[in-house]
């Protein structure tokens, strides 16, 4: 296979757009296409990641509408819909093409407008990829399932509240650094947790998860350009290498797991990430968790080889995974605080990572960051991408 | 023939005696103090000034917010409006929101309009809970009259509390026939719902003296869907 780098990357601000799905797209390709500087390098395909816009926005056939958006006819185009891992599958796609020679510039676009219909619509949208007869029908809402799954983690490893809100006050730290982030809103220990208010201002939403414990919905849009070496040495950019992808998938239903606090699919195609890159999560300078719930930041955290099973919420107390700790996660606020429009979310985190190898993610930047892992978890953990990039030195 | 002064008289609504809300304070979830105090009637011109800016603003029905409670709040301003009152948030000195209703007789209350600027902080919740602990707790009311003009206000009000139809009479907001707060569903409610320490300190206090205003495109962005955002 040929080596696989990305050359150009380039986001919208996640939260509420005002404009329409593909214009929105548009928004984040462009820049990237812009910072890939190209010049009369063709792109040779389009690949849209996207989970929901024929139901929330009636529009479907997302990547050729791109296409004639930004007036690259006549590339290749097509669109990935894999639930929330869509993003980082849509960028396996792209790899794919350009590590077998089918192309050698491919741009990845994930756009998602998910705050075009209410709340509760969207809240039945996500819930529509989960077990339609052992799940789905009996109610059961992504929210419901992270709440399950952190009382089991909670009871087993001795994980407290106090934990899931420290995820949160660091992601919301690290996303009032970050302009691209939909909440730029610093929050405290006291005004979630300890105050005799924080009942009203963290109200739970599936106990033991609380408001503060879950993404926003947002709208938004990331892109990345991935090139060949060829491509990527005429280019004369800093190299980010997508140095291995990993991907895995588990049960449907959360319930016919042997263990269902086991995240056997991050596990797996982290290890095999880890794998086809030729480093181990003791290499990895910087992480983009798929913090979802906060709960996921640290079961994802073990289960990717980070830290031991049960030991990453002591880390975060310790404050390891701080911007300032030893294995920093989530410097771009996470799916909690930045933001998690679905189909953009892989690609976003991408774009974060690309920015910190190039030096290029200004107040929360990592020092010397030269390696970094992505994980993107689709349905609940029932299929995962992970990426490892690796920047190189010319 | 009648002089001006008596007929001001004659179209001044007469005023029935209401007590004073007590301050309180709320830590939010930012860790900031939000100072929630009864405003007067000389503080309407500046809470005028406030909802100005939104009266244009579509997104989640600010506009038809915005442009009620201005009539309100100016009808209150001039005595064209029976008992009404206002309640602010502000932290530090700053407007977050306000709230307004007013006594329709010493039983029932009529709620009117909460208005959010500082978004993303339960600002409007705990301001709504305020102006029902006004009219249970402090007037000893028995209940209170209740719509909702956006799918926001519905799932906080009618929702979480939750409220009960009261469909027979009809809310002066006109729309919809009224929802109910009665005093069993506000205690029952009250735990979860109504936050806030008493008394305050004096400094405190003093700080939320002079209402004053974010800017007016901070107002704009805040109100635009932004999470957070300093004033």
């Amino acid at each position: 296979m040929r080596p696989v780098y990305i050359v150009g990357a380039g986001m919208t601000r996640f939260g509420r757009s005002e404009v329409p799905l593909v214009d929105l797209a548009a928004m984040a390709a462009l820049p990237a296409l812009r910072h890939a500087n190209l010049g009369k390098i063709p792109v040779d395909a389009v690949i849209v990641a996207n989970m929901g816009a024929g139901r929330v926005n009636r529009q479907v056939a997302v990547a050729s509408a791109l296409v004639d958006r930004l007036s690259l006819w006549p590339v290749a185009a097509e669109s990935v819909e894999n639930g929330p891992a869509s993003g980082a599958s849509a960028v396996k796609v792209g790899y794919q093409a350009i590590a077998s020679g089918m192309a050698d510039v491919v741009l990845v676009t994930g756009v998602e407008m998910m705050r075009a219909v209410d709340g509760l619509e969207v809240t039945d949208f996500v819930a529509s990829m989960s077990q339609p007869e052992a799940e789905y029908i009996y109610g059961v809402t992504l929210p419901s399932l992270a709440g399950m799954f952190a009382r089991l983690y909670m009871d087993r490893y001795g994980v407290e509240r106090k934990h899931l809100a420290l995820v949160a006050i660091k992601n919301h730290d690290n996303a009032m650094k970050n302009p691209y982030a939909h909440i730029h809103q610093p929050i405290t220990m006291e005004g979630i947790l300890t105050a005799p208010e924080a009942i009203v201002n963290n109200p739970p939403v599936a106990e033991p998860l609380h408001m503060f414990d879950c993404c926003p919905v947002s709208d938004g849009s990331a892109a990345v350009v991935l090139a060949s070496e060829d491509v990527a040495t005429k280019l004369g950019a800093p190299r980010v290498a997508v140095a291995g992808i990993g991907q895995a998938t588990d049960t449907h239903a959360v319930h016919e797991r042997q263990d269902p606090t086991d995240l056997k699919a991050v596990r797996l195609a982290s290890a095999a990430a880890f794998e086809r890159a030729g480093l181990k999560p003791s290499d990895i300078d910087v992480t983009e968790l798929h913090d979802a719930f906060t709960i996921l930041e640290i079961a994802e955290s073990e289960a990717a080889g980070f830290f031991k099973v049960g030991q990453a919420h002591k880390a975060v107390e310790r404050g390891e995974t701080k911007l300032t700790g030893k294995l920093p996660i989530n410097p771009s606020g996470g799916l909690k605080a930045k933001g998690h429009p679905v189909g953009a979310t892989g690609v976003a985190q991408l774009v974060e990572l690309t920015w910190q190898l190039r030096g290029e993610a200004s107040g929360r930047q990592i020092a010397k960051a030269k390696t970094a892992f992505a994980c993107n978890f689709g349905g609940f953990g029932n299929n995962v991408v992970a990426t490892v990039l690796r920047k190189e030195e010319r | 023939m009648a002089s001006v002064t008596d007929l001001e008289t004659l179209l001044r609504p007469p005023a029935m005696e209401m007590p004073p809300y007590p301050p309180k304070t709320i830590t939010l979830a930012s860790g900031e103090q939000m100072v929630v105090r009864q405003a007067g009637r000389e503080e309407m011109p500046i809470l005028l000034e406030a909802i100005y800016p939104l009266l244009l603003v579509e997104r989640d029905y600010y506009d038809i917010v915005a442009a009620r409670l201005y009539a309100e709040l100016l009808a209150y301003k001039r005595y064209r409006v029976k008992d009404e009152y206002v309640l602010v948030g502000l932290i530090d000195g700053v407007l977050a929101g306000l709230v307004n209703g007013r006594l329709v007789d010493a039983k029932v209350g009529m709620s009117y309009h909460t208005l959010t600027i500082r978004r993303g902080l339960r600002v409007g919740s705990h301001l709504f809970a305020a102006k029902m602990e006004y009219h249970v707790e402090t007037c000893g009311q028995e209940e209170v009259l209740i719509v909702a003009e956006s799918p926001i206000g519905f799932r906080r009000w009618m929702i979480e509390y939750p409220l009960d139809k009261k469909y027979e009479v009809q809310h002066e907001l006109g729309g919809v026939p009224s929802w109910v707060l009665t005093r069993k569903t506000y205690f029952d409610a009250k735990p979860r719902l109504v936050a806030g320490r008493r008394p305050i300190s004096a400094e405190l206090l003093a700080g939320a003296q002079t209402i004053r205003l974010p800017g007016e495109e901070t107002v704009r962005r805040q109100v635009m869907g932004e999470k957070g955002g300093r004033a």
